[in-house]
């Protein structure tokens, strides 16, 4: 393959701070990304994912710390002398210049011969299955297709890091899926290392090697997606894979094992970062909680919609407690169920919901 | 509700529809006539006077119907407007347009935005009699500027800066720069700022970034701001008279159809000039304009967002 990342080993980010004003947006960022890895940065808007992305590109200088490529350190320069690709979420393709020229527009920068430019934009262009648009300009392309030129125009100079800030956020949903297959055949295809910036955890999940979450500028928790899926070390990185169910809750010791009351009803679960007893926060996601005859917890269903394969429905304990689950049968408003959920899946954090 | 109906089904049935219906089709409803109290306007103030003047100038007091023009172009004192306007005109549109390119850039990244706007537009509302009073003063040869360079002993005796060339272009340039900055600023501001960044990631330098992504984006808004610039300079008078020499290198076009009119009293001669000068216009104008079309003018985003 011709269009392949340059070599390097690792891209080290070295406490990466930066401030505007008095608002700390990153709080010393400490990563190490590897050659061919795919790195997710989710986290909720204003957590500085946007900000840790520009900062790696050079369009944000640091206010404190340093960013490492093997054994050079690249913070303090210019945008232009990185050789990083960025896909820009509005895309930012060229307006007055057509697909080709908008994708040679690097290797021109680089000084490259002709012949060179258009037999790599050729590529580049098949890589993101556009060899046909070649001539027109970006206005009269559909948005996915801004997109592919996005990325044709990021990959083409064989940049050894590929820098995405919520590519797909723009584009409808079943496109979405699409590409973020091509994004992913396209990162192994050039063997760069990607980041990407997300705020959907689907996304995350299903495109990254490591997730990286975020929370106001700083890093919660560094895992695979299946780490993070089963078990997020705190309970607002658990908030935001999809654990919509947060409840305070006091932690008991029995005698078969830990539980945590809930809605007046005793439930066991795994304590994730919990010693001993105390004041706890119980995390259990939605499609985990099923209804069964015998399970511990009373609630009466409030409201449900149809998902497809099942009811996303939103019920309250005797107590007043909201609690969302999932059923596999048709439920009524008003109807009373009875729900139960697995030990391993019910997960208990120290300490009182944010 | 009917109308849209038939209008789907073969030509025939357009017989059937009301006049109103079928003009409707054709885009003209009740809200066309909100244009008419415009075109009274534009009539008015613009058509009429424009063709009074014209058939007046094909009417000299002495001649045939050309004799005017015959006389503006074999006559020295006539002709020669022509090019003193133009070498007032053109370079100060140039210089103007050029010098707000920068400073519209620098003043984009600015926080402060509104005071240094504000600040620039008070020229436009002082008008040029104004300006060019101050200009006499400040750079007259008692003024200010050349006593405090004649204080520092940079020069021995004033340098003569009003009543000449110098005078006029340099009232023209404080006159009609706070307009092309403001436009320059618009088009500029109006350019998203991604698309400098996306070219800066793919190796551009600054240099690189100006003239491949700015230039062509501002290209088009430059053209427009050449042509209301030159126009603007074109018809200058006041600065002229007041500044300049109007009896010599600064006798512009509008000075001789202001003679012709007011001195001779030949309304015919001065509504000649006053053609030729709108025809020397409309030419550059169109040649700014067709050198537009050469260049991209769609948006200035690089996708949606």
């Amino acid at each position: 393959m011709a269009i392949a990342a340059r070599d390097f080993r690792e891209l080290r980010l070295d406490a990466m701070s930066r401030n505007f004003g008095a608002l700390n947006a990153l709080k010393g960022i400490n990563l190490t990304v590897q050659r061919g890895e795919f790195i997710a940065l989710l986290g909720p808007s204003g957590c500085g994912k946007s900000t840790a992305l520009n900062c790696l590109a050079g369009l944000l200088t640091l206010s404190a710390g340093s960013i490492w490529l093997d054994k050079t350190r690249i913070d303090e320069l210019k945008p232009e002398q990185r050789g990083f690709g960025m896909v820009f979420q509005n895309y930012a393709l060229f307006p007055h210049m057509s697909v080709r020229r908008n994708i040679g527009f690097g290797l021109q920068m680089q000084r490259r011969s002709k012949a060179e430019v258009a037999r790599k934009v050729d590529e580049a262009l098949s890589i993101v299955r556009l060899g046909t648009q070649a001539e027109k300009l970006p206005g009269q392309l559909s948005g996915g297709q801004q997109q592919r030129v996005a990325i044709a125009r990021a990959i083409v100079i064989e940049p050894p890091l590929v820098l995405m800030d919520e590519p797909l956020s723009n584009l409808d949903a079943k496109l979405r899926l699409e590409m973020r297959a091509e994004i992913r055949r396209i990162h192994e295809l050039i063997g760069s290392a990607t980041i990407y910036v997300t705020h959907d955890q689907e996304e995350a999940l299903s495109l990254a090697d490591r997730i990286v979450v975020m929370r106001e500028g700083e890093v919660r928790q560094v895992g695979t997606p299946a780490e993070l899926y089963a078990k997020p070390a705190h309970a607002d990185v658990a908030e935001f894979m999809g654990y919509r169910n947060l409840f305070r809750s006091r932690v008991s010791k029995g005698g078969d094992g830990i539980s945590v009351t809930l809605g007046g009803a005793s439930l066991r679960g795994t304590p994730i970062d919990m010693t001993g007893e105390g004041e706890a926060t119980v995390a259990i996601r939605p499609d985990e909680l099923h209804a069964a005859s015998d399970g511990p917890i009373a609630a009466t269903v409030e409201s449900a919609q149809y998902h497809g394969r099942d009811f996303y429905c939103l019920g309250r304990t005797a107590d007043g407690t909201q609690i969302y689950f999932c059923a596999k049968q048709p439920v009524q408003k008003g109807e009373s169920v009875r729900l139960a959920a697995d030990p391993q899946r019910v997960l208990i954090y120290a300490g009182a919901p944010a | 509700m009917s109308a849209v109906t038939e209008s789907i089904a073969p030509i025939a049935a357009d017989r059937r529809l009301s006049l109103r219906a079928r003009l409707a089709l054709r885009g003209l409803d009740g809200v066309t006539l909100l244009v008419l109290p415009a075109v009274i306007f534009v009539i008015a103030l613009f058509v009429y006077p424009f063709v009074y003047g014209f058939v007046l100038s094909l009417q000299p007091k002495a001649g045939d119907w050309l004799a005017n023009y015959r006389k503006f172009f074999s006559e020295p004192f006539l002709y020669d407007t022509i090019a003193a306007t133009l070498w007032l005109a053109v370079p100060a549109t140039l210089i103007n347009t050029t010098i707000s390119i920068p400073v519209a850039m620098r003043v984009r990244l600015m926080h402060r935005r509104r005071i240094l706007t504000t600040i620039l537009v008070i020229p436009i509302t002082l008008g040029t009699v104004l300006i060019a009073e101050g200009l006499l003063a400040y750079l007259g040869p008692q003024g200010w500027f050349n006593r405090v360079l004649m204080l520092f002993g940079i020069i021995h005796s004033p340098v003569r800066l009003v009543h000449n060339y110098t005078g006029v272009m340099l009232s023209l340039i404080l006159s009609g720069f706070p307009f092309t900055f403001l436009l320059t600023l618009s088009y500029l501001t109006g350019i998203d700022p991604s698309l400098e960044q996306a070219a800066s990631t793919l190796g551009a330098n600054a240099r690189a970034r100006f003239w491949h992504i700015l230039m062509p984006l501002l290209a088009p808004g430059l053209a427009i701001n050449l042509c209301l610039s030159f126009v603007q300079t074109f018809s200058v008078f006041p600065s002229a008279v007041l500044l300049g020499a109007p009896a010599g290198a600064t006798r512009v076009i509008s000075i001789a159809a202001y003679q012709a009119a007011y001195e001779q009293y030949d309304y015919s001669m001065a509504s000649t000039i006053a053609m030729i000068m709108g025809f020397v216009q409309l030419i550059i104008v169109a040649a700014i304009l067709s050198g537009r079309s050469f260049v991209y003018r769609g948006a200035t985003a690089g996708g949606k967002g």
